[in-house]
């Protein structure tokens, strides 16, 4: 069960893969590393269980953190150049 | 018995989550612009990760597994779409054109 499930993952990483060197613009890669790394998350999940190790899961929770303030800040950076800037109207 | 259906549940839910992962990248790969890859990209993770959390859940019974896991859950229910949101953000601000004539071109 876990075999199958971590292979369609697996799979749908390849693909994400794909639209990251493929992709003509910057979005696009962000876009796709984003989904590679939410499809990390569920594989290492599938792992923890695969191996009957379930502390992985702990890993699992903080690179679903990792992950989403990672993609925040680099669209930060792609949209206002610096990391300091507030949003729109504000300093 | 109970066992059996509760891997019958799991199997479904593997089988639903992993379809709408794949679904998901191979539109994530072949559609046209970067606003319909968003789309795919958001329908595929709001669609395949809770099945496939959801069986492992199953599978786990009632222990603190069950709740990492549903924890895990929570956080990918409320920031994929924060994620999506901001990117396509950044992309409108960024210059990339959400209209239809611009096919091919972005």
């Amino acid at each position: 069960m876990y075999t199958a499930a971590g292979l369609a993952i697996l799979i749908t990483m390849v693909l994400a893969i794909t639209r990251t060197l493929l992709g003509p613009t910057v979005y696009d890669r962000i876009l796709a590393v984003n989904m590679f790394g939410t499809k990390t998350v569920l594989i290492i999940a599938v792992i923890a269980f695969m191996s009957g190790r379930t502390d992985l899961l702990d890993i699992a929770l903080a690179y679903a953190l990792i992950n989403f303030i990672g993609i925040v800040a680099v669209l930060k950076f792609f949209e206002y150049g610096e990391f300091s800037r507030g949003g729109r109207g504000r300093p | 018995m109970m066992e059996s259906v509760l891997d019958l549940l799991s199997w479904a839910l593997i089988v639903i989550g992993g379809a709408f992962g794949i679904i998901g990248g191979v539109g994530i790969v072949r559609l046209p612009t970067f606003f319909t890859r968003i789309h795919a990209a958001g329908m595929a993770e709001t669609m395949c990760v809770p099945p496939i959390l959801l069986a492992m859940m199953l599978q786990s019974g009632w222990s603190l597994v069950t709740f990492k896991l549903a924890v895990i859950l929570g956080f990918l229910f409320l920031t994929s779409p924060a994620a999506s949101h901001a990117l396509a953000k950044a992309a409108l601000h960024g210059g990339v054109s959400p209209h239809d004539e611009d096919i091919g071109r972005s």
